[in-house]
Protein backbone atom coordinates (compact mmCIF):
# COMPACT_ATOMS: atom_id res chain seq x y z
CA UNK A 1 0.00 0.00 0.00
CA UNK A 2 1.51 3.41 -1.34
CA UNK A 3 2.87 6.01 1.74
CA UNK A 4 4.25 5.85 5.10
CA UNK A 5 2.87 3.32 7.88
CA UNK A 6 0.20 4.80 9.94
CA UNK A 7 1.16 5.47 14.15
CA UNK A 8 -0.28 3.31 16.43
CA UNK A 9 -3.50 3.88 18.31
CA UNK A 10 -2.27 6.17 21.16
CA UNK A 11 -3.84 6.34 24.63
CA UNK A 12 -7.03 8.97 24.53
CA UNK A 13 -5.89 12.29 24.70
CA UNK A 14 -7.16 15.83 25.69
CA UNK A 15 -9.29 18.31 24.36
CA UNK A 16 -6.59 20.51 23.52
CA UNK A 17 -6.97 24.11 25.18
CA UNK A 18 -6.84 27.23 22.39
CA UNK A 19 -5.91 30.42 23.82
CA UNK A 20 -8.98 32.07 21.64
CA UNK A 21 -12.00 29.70 23.06
CA UNK A 22 -13.65 32.57 23.66
CA UNK A 23 -16.06 32.91 26.66
CA UNK A 24 -16.47 28.90 27.42
CA UNK A 25 -19.08 29.95 30.20
CA UNK A 26 -21.47 31.57 27.25
CA UNK A 27 -23.89 29.38 25.66
CA UNK A 28 -22.90 27.62 22.74
CA UNK A 29 -25.26 29.23 20.30
CA UNK A 30 -27.29 31.96 20.69
CA UNK A 31 -29.47 33.92 18.10
CA UNK A 32 -32.54 36.17 18.40
CA UNK A 33 -34.53 37.41 15.51
CA UNK A 34 -31.78 35.93 13.01
CA UNK A 35 -32.80 36.81 9.33
CA UNK A 36 -30.74 35.67 6.22
CA UNK A 37 -31.47 36.61 3.19
CA UNK A 38 -30.41 36.26 -0.87
CA UNK A 39 -29.68 39.28 -2.62
CA UNK A 40 -32.01 40.94 0.01
CA UNK A 41 -34.32 39.40 -1.36
CA UNK A 42 -35.24 36.46 -0.86
CA UNK A 43 -35.67 35.90 2.83
CA UNK A 44 -34.75 32.29 3.71
CA UNK A 45 -34.62 32.84 8.16
CA UNK A 46 -37.31 35.16 9.21
CA UNK A 47 -36.02 35.44 12.53
CA UNK A 48 -35.31 32.65 13.94
CA UNK A 49 -34.86 32.60 18.33
CA UNK A 50 -32.64 29.94 19.17
CA UNK A 51 -30.32 28.92 22.39
CA UNK A 52 -28.28 25.79 23.22
CA UNK A 53 -26.21 25.01 26.04
CA UNK A 54 -23.10 23.46 26.76
CA UNK A 55 -23.73 19.52 26.33
CA UNK A 56 -27.16 19.41 24.79
CA UNK A 57 -28.33 17.48 21.72
CA UNK A 58 -30.65 19.46 19.43
CA UNK A 59 -32.32 18.49 16.79
CA UNK A 60 -33.27 20.60 13.81
CA UNK A 61 -36.40 19.67 12.12
CA UNK A 62 -38.71 20.98 8.78
CA UNK A 63 -39.73 20.80 5.53
CA UNK A 64 -36.98 21.11 2.62
CA UNK A 65 -36.27 24.70 1.94
CA UNK A 66 -37.30 25.68 5.34
CA UNK A 67 -33.75 27.11 5.99
CA UNK A 68 -31.95 24.16 8.51
CA UNK A 69 -29.08 24.29 6.11
CA UNK A 70 -28.63 27.85 5.99
CA UNK A 71 -28.93 28.52 9.33
CA UNK A 72 -25.86 25.68 10.14
CA UNK A 73 -24.07 27.52 7.92
CA UNK A 74 -24.54 31.23 9.70
CA UNK A 75 -23.41 29.64 12.72
CA UNK A 76 -20.20 28.77 11.94
CA UNK A 77 -20.14 32.20 9.30
CA UNK A 78 -19.77 30.05 6.29
CA UNK A 79 -22.88 32.59 5.40
CA UNK A 80 -23.37 35.85 7.09
CA UNK A 81 -26.67 36.74 8.79
CA UNK A 82 -28.75 39.58 7.24
CA UNK A 83 -30.33 40.83 10.85
CA UNK A 84 -31.11 39.90 14.34
CA UNK A 85 -28.23 39.02 16.55
CA UNK A 86 -26.30 35.21 16.75
CA UNK A 87 -23.48 34.34 18.84
CA UNK A 88 -21.74 31.07 18.87
CA UNK A 89 -19.33 29.92 21.86
CA UNK A 90 -19.26 33.72 22.94
CA UNK A 91 -18.24 35.11 19.43
CA UNK A 92 -20.55 37.68 18.04
CA UNK A 93 -21.12 37.16 14.62
CA UNK A 94 -24.09 39.36 13.78
CA UNK A 95 -21.75 41.78 11.95
CA UNK A 96 -19.33 40.15 9.07
CA UNK A 97 -16.45 38.94 10.84
CA UNK A 98 -12.90 38.91 9.55
CA UNK A 99 -10.72 35.73 8.51
CA UNK A 100 -9.22 35.64 12.19
CA UNK A 101 -12.46 35.39 14.02
CA UNK A 102 -14.02 32.81 11.24
CA UNK A 103 -11.38 30.83 12.17
CA UNK A 104 -11.41 30.94 16.03
CA UNK A 105 -15.14 29.85 15.65
CA UNK A 106 -14.48 26.85 13.35
CA UNK A 107 -11.40 25.46 14.90
CA UNK A 108 -13.99 24.68 17.94
CA UNK A 109 -16.78 23.44 15.49
CA UNK A 110 -17.11 19.82 13.64
CA UNK A 111 -19.26 20.34 11.02
CA UNK A 112 -20.43 16.67 8.96
CA UNK A 113 -22.44 17.80 5.90
CA UNK A 114 -25.34 15.08 4.23
CA UNK A 115 -22.72 14.53 1.49
CA UNK A 116 -19.41 12.97 3.41
CA UNK A 117 -17.34 15.38 1.20
CA UNK A 118 -14.26 13.68 1.70
CA UNK A 119 -10.98 14.40 -0.94
CA UNK A 120 -11.67 11.20 -2.48
CA UNK A 121 -8.59 10.70 -4.15
CA UNK A 122 -6.61 11.18 -0.82
CA UNK A 123 -6.12 8.30 1.85
CA UNK A 124 -8.82 7.99 4.99
CA UNK A 125 -5.58 9.12 7.24
CA UNK A 126 -5.50 12.42 4.85
CA UNK A 127 -8.58 12.70 5.28
CA UNK A 128 -9.02 12.86 8.90
CA UNK A 129 -5.66 15.16 9.09
CA UNK A 130 -7.33 17.67 7.12
CA UNK A 131 -9.34 18.39 10.28
CA UNK A 132 -6.60 20.47 11.51
CA UNK A 133 -6.90 22.82 8.77
CA UNK A 134 -6.78 26.18 10.53
CA UNK A 135 -4.47 25.63 12.75
CA UNK A 136 -0.84 27.20 13.04
CA UNK A 137 1.11 25.70 10.49
CA UNK A 138 -2.26 23.84 8.54
CA UNK A 139 -0.18 23.43 5.66
CA UNK A 140 0.86 20.53 6.86
CA UNK A 141 -2.77 19.33 7.19
CA UNK A 142 -2.38 18.78 3.45
CA UNK A 143 -1.15 15.18 3.57
CA UNK A 144 -0.75 12.43 6.72
CA UNK A 145 3.03 12.50 5.04
CA UNK A 146 3.77 15.88 6.02
CA UNK A 147 1.60 16.14 9.05
CA UNK A 148 3.26 16.43 12.64
CA UNK A 149 3.26 12.82 14.93
CA UNK A 150 0.67 14.48 17.06
CA UNK A 151 -1.57 15.13 14.23
CA UNK A 152 -1.33 11.58 12.73
CA UNK A 153 -1.65 10.09 16.60
CA UNK A 154 -5.02 11.92 16.63
CA UNK A 155 -6.33 10.80 13.23
CA UNK A 156 -5.37 7.54 13.93
CA UNK A 157 -6.99 7.53 17.50
CA UNK A 158 -10.15 9.39 15.90
CA UNK A 159 -10.32 6.65 13.37
CA UNK A 160 -10.11 3.77 16.04
CA UNK A 161 -13.31 5.58 17.66
CA UNK A 162 -14.91 5.08 14.37
CA UNK A 163 -13.73 1.72 13.66
CA UNK A 164 -11.95 2.24 10.65
CA UNK A 165 -8.18 2.40 12.15
CA UNK A 166 -7.45 -0.25 9.72
CA UNK A 167 -8.08 1.64 6.56
CA UNK A 168 -6.02 4.25 7.21
CA UNK A 169 -4.19 3.92 4.02
CA UNK A 170 -7.09 3.19 1.64
CA UNK A 171 -8.25 5.66 -0.79
CA UNK A 172 -11.04 7.48 0.16
CA UNK A 173 -13.25 6.22 -2.48
CA UNK A 174 -12.88 2.93 -1.86
CA UNK A 175 -14.94 3.05 1.01
CA UNK A 176 -18.97 2.47 1.21
CA UNK A 177 -20.74 5.34 1.63
CA UNK A 178 -21.53 4.50 5.67
CA UNK A 179 -17.76 4.65 5.80
CA UNK A 180 -16.83 7.66 4.40
CA UNK A 181 -19.46 9.27 6.30
CA UNK A 182 -18.15 7.48 9.66
CA UNK A 183 -14.55 9.13 7.68
CA UNK A 184 -16.11 12.62 7.60
CA UNK A 185 -16.85 12.08 11.69
CA UNK A 186 -13.54 11.14 12.36
CA UNK A 187 -12.23 14.53 10.54
CA UNK A 188 -14.93 16.51 12.57
CA UNK A 189 -14.17 15.09 15.94
CA UNK A 190 -10.00 15.05 15.76
CA UNK A 191 -9.44 18.51 17.16
CA UNK A 192 -11.82 17.92 19.55
CA UNK A 193 -14.52 20.61 18.93
CA UNK A 194 -16.56 22.04 21.52
CA UNK A 195 -19.58 21.78 19.04
CA UNK A 196 -20.10 19.31 16.40
CA UNK A 197 -22.51 20.68 13.28
CA UNK A 198 -23.88 17.52 11.35
CA UNK A 199 -25.91 18.69 8.19
CA UNK A 200 -28.54 15.42 7.57
CA UNK A 201 -25.68 13.24 8.09
CA UNK A 202 -27.74 9.76 7.72
CA UNK A 203 -29.12 11.25 4.67
CA UNK A 204 -27.48 9.80 1.98
CA UNK A 205 -27.04 6.25 3.89
CA UNK A 206 -29.18 3.02 4.06
CA UNK A 207 -31.30 2.55 6.99
CA UNK A 208 -28.73 0.10 9.25
CA UNK A 209 -25.81 2.46 7.68
CA UNK A 210 -28.16 5.50 9.39
CA UNK A 211 -29.02 4.19 12.51
CA UNK A 212 -25.21 3.02 13.16
CA UNK A 213 -24.07 6.75 12.15
CA UNK A 214 -26.41 7.98 14.38
CA UNK A 215 -25.33 6.04 17.72
CA UNK A 216 -21.61 6.81 16.91
CA UNK A 217 -22.79 10.67 16.93
CA UNK A 218 -24.77 10.22 20.11
CA UNK A 219 -21.94 8.13 21.68
CA UNK A 220 -18.97 10.34 20.55
CA UNK A 221 -20.68 13.52 21.62
CA UNK A 222 -21.45 11.95 25.32
CA UNK A 223 -17.85 10.53 25.58
CA UNK A 224 -16.21 13.81 25.12
CA UNK A 225 -18.74 16.44 25.99
CA UNK A 226 -19.61 17.56 22.93
CA UNK A 227 -22.86 19.68 22.44
CA UNK A 228 -24.56 18.31 18.73
CA UNK A 229 -26.74 20.50 16.57
CA UNK A 230 -27.79 18.12 13.55
CA UNK A 231 -30.97 18.08 11.03
CA UNK A 232 -32.60 15.17 10.14
CA UNK A 233 -35.74 14.31 8.22
CA UNK A 234 -35.92 11.07 10.33
CA UNK A 235 -38.22 11.56 12.78
CA UNK A 236 -36.83 8.20 14.44
CA UNK A 237 -33.41 9.83 14.29
CA UNK A 238 -34.47 13.43 15.67
CA UNK A 239 -36.68 12.21 18.36
CA UNK A 240 -34.13 8.72 19.36
CA UNK A 241 -31.14 10.65 19.28
CA UNK A 242 -31.80 14.56 20.84
CA UNK A 243 -32.43 15.89 24.02
CA UNK A 244 -34.56 18.94 22.10
CA UNK A 245 -36.54 19.06 19.03
CA UNK A 246 -36.26 22.43 17.37
CA UNK A 247 -39.03 22.55 14.60
CA UNK A 248 -38.73 25.04 11.25
CA UNK A 249 -41.28 26.33 9.29
CA UNK A 250 -40.83 28.70 6.87
CA UNK A 251 -37.69 30.48 8.07
CA UNK A 252 -39.38 30.58 12.04
CA UNK A 253 -39.06 28.53 15.08
CA UNK A 254 -42.48 26.76 15.16
CA UNK A 255 -41.67 24.47 18.49
CA UNK A 256 -38.75 24.12 20.54
CA UNK A 257 -39.65 21.19 22.90
CA UNK A 258 -37.96 17.74 24.70
CA UNK A 259 -38.96 14.50 22.30
CA UNK A 260 -40.96 12.93 24.64
CA UNK A 261 -43.49 15.83 24.30
CA UNK A 262 -43.97 16.20 20.31
CA UNK A 263 -47.04 14.86 18.99
CA UNK A 264 -47.90 13.98 15.76
CA UNK A 265 -49.82 16.66 15.12
CA UNK A 266 -46.72 18.76 15.52
CA UNK A 267 -44.89 16.69 13.01
CA UNK A 268 -47.83 17.42 10.84
CA UNK A 269 -47.72 20.95 11.45
CA UNK A 270 -44.41 21.21 10.40
CA UNK A 271 -43.94 19.01 7.08
CA UNK A 272 -47.17 20.52 5.97
CA UNK A 273 -47.37 22.79 2.88
CA UNK B 1 -56.26 15.88 -26.24
CA UNK B 2 -56.73 19.05 -27.62
CA UNK B 3 -53.06 18.86 -29.63
CA UNK B 4 -54.89 15.16 -31.55
CA UNK B 5 -54.58 15.54 -35.10
CA UNK B 6 -52.07 18.66 -35.14
CA UNK B 7 -50.29 18.44 -38.73
CA UNK B 8 -45.92 18.21 -37.91
CA UNK B 9 -43.88 21.00 -37.98
CA UNK B 10 -42.55 22.15 -41.17
CA UNK B 11 -39.21 20.76 -41.82
CA UNK B 12 -36.94 23.75 -41.75
CA UNK B 13 -39.35 25.65 -39.10
CA UNK B 14 -36.42 25.82 -36.63
CA UNK B 15 -34.54 27.58 -39.38
CA UNK B 16 -35.12 31.80 -38.58
CA UNK B 17 -34.26 34.19 -41.36
CA UNK B 18 -31.26 35.57 -39.25
CA UNK B 19 -29.98 32.05 -39.46
CA UNK B 20 -30.76 31.52 -43.17
CA UNK B 21 -28.71 35.18 -43.58
CA UNK B 22 -25.79 34.01 -41.34
CA UNK B 23 -25.46 30.77 -43.37
CA UNK B 24 -25.83 32.21 -46.90
CA UNK B 25 -23.45 34.78 -46.31
CA UNK B 26 -20.93 32.32 -44.49
CA UNK B 27 -21.21 30.14 -47.88
CA UNK B 28 -20.71 33.32 -50.00
CA UNK B 29 -17.34 34.60 -47.94
CA UNK B 30 -15.73 30.89 -48.66
CA UNK B 31 -16.47 30.71 -51.79
CA UNK B 32 -15.03 34.15 -52.29
CA UNK B 33 -12.04 33.28 -50.14
CA UNK B 34 -11.42 30.16 -52.37
CA UNK B 35 -11.08 31.74 -55.81
CA UNK B 36 -8.47 34.04 -54.48
CA UNK B 37 -6.19 31.86 -52.33
CA UNK B 38 -7.12 28.25 -53.19
CA UNK B 39 -5.03 26.66 -55.45
CA UNK B 40 -6.70 26.26 -59.07
CA UNK B 41 -6.67 22.53 -60.56
CA UNK B 42 -3.80 23.87 -63.72
CA UNK B 43 -1.61 24.82 -60.57
CA UNK B 44 -2.01 21.59 -58.63
CA UNK B 45 -1.34 19.65 -62.28
CA UNK B 46 1.66 22.20 -62.65
CA UNK B 47 3.25 21.59 -59.38
CA UNK B 48 2.90 17.58 -59.52
CA UNK B 49 6.28 17.54 -61.44
CA UNK B 50 7.86 19.93 -59.02
CA UNK B 51 6.91 17.74 -56.38
CA UNK B 52 7.91 14.79 -57.63
CA UNK B 53 11.02 15.97 -59.23
CA UNK B 54 11.65 17.46 -55.50
CA UNK B 55 10.96 14.00 -53.70
CA UNK B 56 13.13 11.97 -56.12
CA UNK B 57 16.23 14.54 -55.09
CA UNK B 58 15.31 13.98 -51.56
CA UNK B 59 16.37 10.35 -51.95
CA UNK B 60 17.97 8.14 -50.16
CA UNK B 61 18.02 9.82 -47.41
CA UNK B 62 21.43 11.00 -46.17
CA UNK B 63 23.40 8.76 -43.59
CA UNK B 64 26.61 10.82 -43.45
CA UNK B 65 28.12 10.15 -40.11
CA UNK B 66 29.40 13.41 -40.10
CA UNK B 67 25.96 14.90 -40.55
CA UNK B 68 24.31 12.11 -38.25
CA UNK B 69 26.06 13.23 -35.02
CA UNK B 70 25.20 16.67 -36.38
CA UNK B 71 21.59 15.71 -36.22
CA UNK B 72 21.76 14.06 -32.96
CA UNK B 73 23.42 16.86 -30.93
CA UNK B 74 20.61 19.16 -32.42
CA UNK B 75 17.70 16.64 -31.30
CA UNK B 76 19.39 16.39 -27.89
CA UNK B 77 19.07 20.04 -28.14
CA UNK B 78 15.53 20.20 -29.43
CA UNK B 79 14.30 17.71 -26.51
CA UNK B 80 15.95 19.48 -23.63
CA UNK B 81 14.16 23.35 -25.10
CA UNK B 82 11.09 20.87 -24.78
CA UNK B 83 11.48 19.60 -21.77
CA UNK B 84 12.97 22.40 -19.76
CA UNK B 85 10.44 24.97 -20.94
CA UNK B 86 7.61 23.16 -20.36
CA UNK B 87 8.02 21.98 -17.02
CA UNK B 88 9.08 25.57 -16.31
CA UNK B 89 6.03 26.74 -18.08
CA UNK B 90 3.32 24.12 -16.64
CA UNK B 91 4.92 24.88 -12.73
CA UNK B 92 4.42 28.90 -13.07
CA UNK B 93 0.72 27.71 -14.62
CA UNK B 94 -0.72 26.68 -11.87
CA UNK B 95 -0.51 29.42 -9.67
CA UNK B 96 -1.19 31.79 -12.71
CA UNK B 97 -4.09 29.59 -13.41
CA UNK B 98 -5.28 29.84 -9.74
CA UNK B 99 -5.55 33.41 -9.70
CA UNK B 100 -7.14 33.28 -12.99
CA UNK B 101 -9.98 30.55 -11.89
CA UNK B 102 -13.37 31.82 -11.12
CA UNK B 103 -14.59 31.16 -7.95
CA UNK B 104 -11.20 30.00 -6.41
CA UNK B 105 -9.01 32.79 -7.19
CA UNK B 106 -8.02 35.31 -4.18
CA UNK B 107 -8.51 38.07 -6.67
CA UNK B 108 -12.10 37.81 -7.02
CA UNK B 109 -13.14 39.75 -10.24
CA UNK B 110 -9.62 40.40 -10.71
CA UNK B 111 -9.23 37.21 -12.03
CA UNK B 112 -10.24 38.08 -15.36
CA UNK B 113 -7.31 40.42 -16.07
CA UNK B 114 -5.42 37.18 -15.28
CA UNK B 115 -7.56 35.47 -17.94
CA UNK B 116 -6.66 37.54 -20.38
CA UNK B 117 -2.98 37.54 -20.06
CA UNK B 118 -3.08 34.15 -20.44
CA UNK B 119 -5.55 34.59 -23.85
CA UNK B 120 -2.97 37.14 -25.19
CA UNK B 121 0.19 34.44 -24.26
CA UNK B 122 -2.02 32.07 -26.15
CA UNK B 123 -2.95 33.91 -29.00
CA UNK B 124 0.36 34.77 -30.41
CA UNK B 125 2.35 31.99 -32.53
CA UNK B 126 4.56 30.08 -31.14
CA UNK B 127 6.53 31.65 -33.75
CA UNK B 128 6.01 34.81 -33.43
CA UNK B 129 6.89 34.67 -29.59
CA UNK B 130 10.81 33.06 -31.19
CA UNK B 131 11.57 35.89 -33.10
CA UNK B 132 10.63 38.26 -29.83
CA UNK B 133 13.21 36.37 -27.71
CA UNK B 134 15.34 35.92 -30.44
CA UNK B 135 15.55 39.71 -30.83
CA UNK B 136 15.71 40.17 -27.32
CA UNK B 137 18.12 37.18 -25.73
CA UNK B 138 19.84 36.32 -29.40
CA UNK B 139 19.81 33.61 -31.57
CA UNK B 140 19.99 30.13 -29.59
CA UNK B 141 18.43 27.56 -27.67
CA UNK B 142 17.53 29.92 -24.56
CA UNK B 143 15.05 31.87 -27.07
CA UNK B 144 13.75 28.73 -27.97
CA UNK B 145 13.07 27.41 -24.28
CA UNK B 146 11.42 31.07 -23.28
CA UNK B 147 9.43 30.60 -26.47
CA UNK B 148 7.92 26.88 -25.18
CA UNK B 149 7.84 28.20 -21.63
CA UNK B 150 5.40 31.04 -22.68
CA UNK B 151 3.37 28.79 -24.90
CA UNK B 152 2.83 26.49 -22.65
CA UNK B 153 1.49 28.85 -20.07
CA UNK B 154 -1.13 30.07 -22.53
CA UNK B 155 -2.00 26.22 -23.20
CA UNK B 156 -1.60 24.68 -18.97
CA UNK B 157 -2.87 28.58 -17.76
CA UNK B 158 -6.43 27.70 -19.15
CA UNK B 159 -6.92 24.29 -18.99
CA UNK B 160 -5.57 24.05 -15.18
CA UNK B 161 -8.16 27.22 -14.71
CA UNK B 162 -10.72 25.67 -16.19
CA UNK B 163 -10.14 22.10 -13.94
CA UNK B 164 -9.79 24.62 -10.73
CA UNK B 165 -13.39 25.88 -11.99
CA UNK B 166 -14.90 22.39 -12.30
CA UNK B 167 -13.16 21.00 -9.30
CA UNK B 168 -15.74 19.13 -6.97
CA UNK B 169 -17.09 22.11 -4.46
CA UNK B 170 -18.29 19.99 -1.61
CA UNK B 171 -14.75 19.04 -0.31
CA UNK B 172 -13.92 22.75 -0.68
CA UNK B 173 -16.85 23.59 1.45
CA UNK B 174 -15.82 20.81 4.25
CA UNK B 175 -12.28 21.92 4.28
CA UNK B 176 -13.26 25.85 4.62
CA UNK B 177 -16.26 24.75 7.36
CA UNK B 178 -12.63 23.57 8.81
CA UNK B 179 -11.09 27.20 9.02
CA UNK B 180 -8.84 26.55 5.89
CA UNK B 181 -7.90 29.03 3.84
CA UNK B 182 -7.99 29.56 -0.01
CA UNK B 183 -4.61 27.91 -0.19
CA UNK B 184 -5.32 25.53 1.94
CA UNK B 185 -8.51 24.46 0.21
CA UNK B 186 -6.19 24.56 -3.41
CA UNK B 187 -3.32 21.90 -1.77
CA UNK B 188 -5.98 19.70 0.14
CA UNK B 189 -9.58 19.72 -1.98
CA UNK B 190 -8.80 21.21 -5.25
CA UNK B 191 -5.72 19.88 -7.08
CA UNK B 192 -5.80 16.38 -5.16
CA UNK B 193 -9.40 16.16 -6.91
CA UNK B 194 -8.28 17.57 -10.43
CA UNK B 195 -4.75 15.83 -10.53
CA UNK B 196 -5.80 13.28 -13.74
CA UNK B 197 -6.66 16.77 -15.77
CA UNK B 198 -3.43 18.43 -14.77
CA UNK B 199 -1.15 15.16 -15.45
CA UNK B 200 -3.57 15.38 -18.77
CA UNK B 201 -2.80 18.82 -20.00
CA UNK B 202 0.23 18.47 -18.71
CA UNK B 203 1.33 15.24 -21.46
CA UNK B 204 -0.25 17.37 -23.96
CA UNK B 205 1.57 20.59 -23.57
CA UNK B 206 4.85 18.39 -23.32
CA UNK B 207 3.67 17.17 -26.82
CA UNK B 208 2.91 20.58 -28.45
CA UNK B 209 6.53 21.57 -26.67
CA UNK B 210 8.36 18.89 -28.75
CA UNK B 211 6.27 19.65 -32.06
CA UNK B 212 6.70 23.87 -31.69
CA UNK B 213 10.26 23.54 -31.02
CA UNK B 214 11.42 21.29 -33.81
CA UNK B 215 9.92 24.47 -36.24
CA UNK B 216 11.48 27.47 -33.64
CA UNK B 217 15.12 26.57 -35.18
CA UNK B 218 13.46 28.05 -38.55
CA UNK B 219 13.93 31.56 -37.12
CA UNK B 220 17.48 31.27 -34.98
CA UNK B 221 15.66 29.94 -31.66
CA UNK B 222 17.47 26.60 -31.41
CA UNK B 223 16.86 23.51 -31.84
CA UNK B 224 16.90 20.84 -35.12
CA UNK B 225 14.89 23.63 -37.13
CA UNK B 226 17.90 25.17 -37.41
CA UNK B 227 19.77 22.26 -38.78
CA UNK B 228 16.91 21.98 -41.58
CA UNK B 229 17.14 25.35 -42.32
CA UNK B 230 20.24 25.48 -43.63
CA UNK B 231 19.62 22.29 -45.39
CA UNK B 232 17.09 23.62 -47.46
CA UNK B 233 18.69 27.18 -47.74
CA UNK B 234 21.87 25.12 -49.36
CA UNK B 235 19.49 22.87 -51.65
CA UNK B 236 20.94 19.45 -49.46
CA UNK B 237 17.52 17.56 -49.90
CA UNK B 238 19.05 14.54 -48.89
CA UNK B 239 19.95 16.21 -45.70
CA UNK B 240 16.43 17.77 -45.57
CA UNK B 241 14.72 14.35 -45.76
CA UNK B 242 16.77 12.91 -43.19
CA UNK B 243 15.96 15.61 -40.41
CA UNK B 244 12.74 15.25 -41.51
CA UNK B 245 12.44 11.18 -41.36
CA UNK B 246 14.03 11.62 -37.80
CA UNK B 247 10.96 14.32 -36.83
CA UNK B 248 8.44 12.04 -37.52
CA UNK B 249 10.29 9.18 -35.27
CA UNK B 250 10.64 11.93 -32.23
CA UNK B 251 7.09 13.00 -32.46
CA UNK B 252 5.77 9.34 -33.11
CA UNK B 253 7.52 8.17 -30.38
CA UNK B 254 6.78 11.31 -27.69
CA UNK B 255 2.78 10.86 -28.74
CA UNK B 256 2.94 7.28 -27.81
CA UNK B 257 4.82 7.82 -24.77
CA UNK B 258 2.59 10.09 -23.85
CA UNK B 259 -0.74 7.81 -24.87
CA UNK B 260 0.49 5.35 -22.55
CA UNK B 261 1.20 7.65 -19.42
CA UNK B 262 -2.60 9.13 -19.75
CA UNK B 263 -4.13 5.70 -19.95
CA UNK B 264 -1.87 4.44 -16.44
CA UNK B 265 -3.34 8.25 -15.17
CA UNK B 266 -6.99 7.30 -16.08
Amino acid sequence: MPGAAPPAVSPPRARPVADEAGDVAAPMIAARGLRKSYDGRLDILKGVDLAVSPGERVALIGANGCGKSTLLKCLIALHGISGGSLSTMGRDLSRPVGPEVQRQVRRQTGFVFQKHCLVRRRTVLSNVVHGFFGEAGSWRAFSHNLAPAGWREAAMESLAEVRLAERALARADSLSGGQQQRVAIARALVRRPRLLIADEPAASLDPVSGRNVMELFTRLCATHGITLLFTSHDMAHALGHASRVVALKQGRVLFDKPPSQVTPADLKETFDD
Amino acid sequence: MTDAGKAAPGRLSGLTPLHFVTLVTLGALILASMGQVAPSPRQLASGVPGMVDLVGRMMPPSTEPGFLWRVTVRIVETFQIALVGAAIGIVLSLPIAWLGARGVSPLGRGSYLVKALVSLLRTIPDLVWALLFVATVGLGAVAGTMTIMVDTIGFCGRFFAEAMEDAEKEPQEALSAMGAGRGSILAGAILPDIMPSLINSSLFALEKAVRSSVVLGLVGAGGIGQELKVAFDLFQYRNASTIILVIFLIVLAMEFCADKLRARVQ
